[in-house]
């Protein structure tokens, strides 16, 4: 192991390590002086930014990269660009109002943002949630994996050329979103998962909607394939590109599809369950060869197992309540607040000045598309949260890009920075 | 893989005459089934190389937290509260267990060494927390800020920075 001992292999100064000033007045040359410079590769490396506002960079990422030629040398992800302080805005809100406020952090999975706060609660609250809210939690995490690795199949087709895939992952993403929208109300950014259970229990017929995605996809996936996996292409542009091996990057502490591709098969749900993973059956996709064709091969494969998760979530739902009967953390129904004066205060009070937590301190951690999606939480004892710190698998797997793309080409960066899938509302918060 | 670090393993829970659980020489504690341990300043870098070697190979999180309204830390006896803890979390991949490491950075003087050079996967982590709450961490390779503007003063997370009191900070970009 030793990951901390063995050096990484690359030169460990694959990070480009100057100041976002210095890379600014780099940056004020314009398009037609670079082709031409590049062109001749005796030139001494230049340096370029790329982004905030490029189109393949996912939002606002924004690279500083050293150029010899077309080669990338250093280079250094400047982030922050999406910066909003929601983690200084987490200590302000109450524990029930928290998970709107984290499902805007990774915005293409936000049911996990709001699952990792949520364990994080009812770990320091010790609450039980009942059955049904653990196999309902999977249910919806699940589909929200596919849907956010469809996201992924759709925008690494975009970068790579392959234009007519962000019309299909589109697509296939907003079957499941209109699902989302059904059961939560909400496209996005439900506040679904609350502390304690869910938010509401599933729609009536949800089983046919569920059933409809999993009837309808697999064909689909087979297209995708057809598409892009078997495409010579496609092969080319991602096959032995952007290569990291397992001990590079447990070094750089990335999680998730990629640290899967080296082929350690690291995936939370199996290694360290949570919620009731260890009931149902499904493999962890890992790759070979750390490239970028295997992380996109492991997301299109995950997307195959989540959906069998799904259809077990399907046969196994449980019946009985959706929430804890716990009236510490849960409204009375409002059936209750008709006739009772009791239940409409107890109600009032749960709004407005929230629950309290036990003082205490715990870290929570849940296996995201992207990785591992962690939440460190100190309470004091009162109706807020002393401290919220979202360990975001995005902010982290981004340390990785550098040694992706040293020595390969500009134009694998774009596969590259493609190929690590992040979100930068997860990146910033 | 995990062979040749265990030699190192004198990591093994010791010290059972003061009746405290230690771990690698430091208090620990056991909240609701995770391991906590509480170095000081100086046994900090210590703690991190032998839980490396002890199979801690992955460094999954480390943040800042600012204790300043705090009151309801409980810590074992022995261990000084001071405002400002730096949280490591820990992951071993082979055991798979997890642990975490909070040690106690005084406000007068909020320094801690850096972990970069143990754990290359703490350089983004260590920048946040910098820039976020003032703490610098020591032969940090790049210790600029990494979420706010290079340019901005203060470090919004600190629980004395107010929320909504500070007008928005605009820059002029030149030669544009």
């Amino acid at each position: 192991m030793s990951t901390a001992t063995t050096p990484v292999r690359r030169p460990a100064d694959a990070v480009l390590r100057i100041s976002e000033e210095a890379a600014l007045a780099a940056a004020v040359v314009d398009d037609e002086t670079e082709v031409a410079t590049e062109s001749d590769p005796a030139d001494e490396p230049m340096l370029i930014n790329m982004g905030p506002q490029h189109p393949s960079t996912h939002g606002v990422l924004r690279i500083a990269m050293e150029l010899q030629g077309e080669t990338v040398l250093r280079s250094k992800p400047i982030i922050g660009y999406l910066h909003t302080g929601m983690e200084k805005t987490a200590e302000d809100l109450t524990y029930l109002q928290g998970p709107t406020n984290v499902t805007r952090m990774d915005y293409a999975s936000p049911l996990f943002n709001e699952l990792v706060f949520c364990l994080a609660v009812e770990d320091l609250l010790g609450t039980e949630i009942p059955p049904r809210a653990t196999w309902i939690r999977m249910l919806m995490c699940e589909l929200n994996r596919m849907s956010s690795h469809l996201l992924f199949l759709a925008t690494n087709g975009m970068d790579l050329g392959a234009v007519g895939m962000m019309l299909y992952g589109w697509k296939e993403r907003e079957e499941i979103l209109r699902f989302f929208e059904s059961v939560t109300g909400l496209r996005m950014n439900h506040n679904y998962i609350r502390p304690g259970g869910v938010a509401a229990d599933l729609p009536d017929g949800w089983q046919a909607d569920v059933e409809h995605i999993l009837a309808v996809l697999p064909d689909r996936l087979e297209q995708f394939d057809t598409l892009m996996t078997g495409q010579p292409i496609w092969r080319d542009r991602t096959q032995g590109v952007g290569v990291i091996t397992a001990d590079e990057a447990i070094a750089m502490s990335a999680t998730g599809p990629l640290l899967r591709s080296t082929g350690e098969a690291w995936d939370l749900r199996r290694t360290m369950p949570y919620l009731a993973y260890d009931e149902v059956e499904f493999d962890v996709v890992v790759g070979a060869y750390g490239d970028t064709f295997d992380r996109y091969a492991i997301r299109l494969n995950e997307i195959r197992e989540s959906m069998r998760i799904v259809a077990q979530c399907l046969d196994k739902m449980p019946k009985g309540p959706y929430r804890t009967e716990d009236r510490k953390v849960t409204p009375p129904p409002r059936a209750r607040i008709d006739e009772s004066m009791e239940a409409l205060i107890h109600h009032f009070k749960i709004f407005t000045e929230g629950f309290r937590v036990p003082p205490g301190e715990t870290y929570v951690a849940v296996e995201s598309p992207r990785g591992e999606l962690g939440c460190y939480l100190v309470s004091d004892g009162g109706p807020k949260p002393q401290r919220v710190h979202i360990r975001a698998p995005s902010f982290v797997n981004l340390q990785s890009l550098p040694h992706l793309m040293y020595g390969g080409l500009i134009a694998d960066a774009i596969a590259v920075i493609s190929s690590v899938d992040p979100i930068m509302g997860e990146v910033d918060r | 893989m995990a062979d040749d670090a265990v030699e190192t393993d004198d990591a093994a829970p010791e010290g059972e005459a003061t009746d405290q659980p230690m771990m690698y020489g430091v208090p620990c504690t056991d909240e609701r089934g995770q391991t906590v341990l509480y170095p000081s300043r100086e046994e900090y870098p210590d703690v991190l190389a032998a839980a490396a070697a002890d199979g801690f190979e992955l460094c999954v999180d480390l943040c800042a937290v600012d204790a300043l309204t705090n009151r309801s830390r409980v810590v074992p006896p022995g261990v000084e509260l001071e405002r400002f803890e730096v949280v490591v979390n820990l992951l071993d991949m082979r055991g798979r267990r997890r642990l975490r490491i909070r040690t106690q950075v005084p406000a007068d003087d909020p320094q801690v060494p850096s972990a970069v050079g143990l754990y290359p996967g703490t350089e983004a982590p260590e920048r946040e927390a910098a820039d976020l709450f003032g703490i610098s961490f020591s032969d940090h390779p790049d210790p600029s800020r990494i979420l706010m503007p290079p340019d901005w003063v203060g470090h919004p997370l600190r629980k004395d920075y107010a929320i909504g009191a500070i007008p928005v900070q605009f820059k002029a970009v030149e030669g544009r």
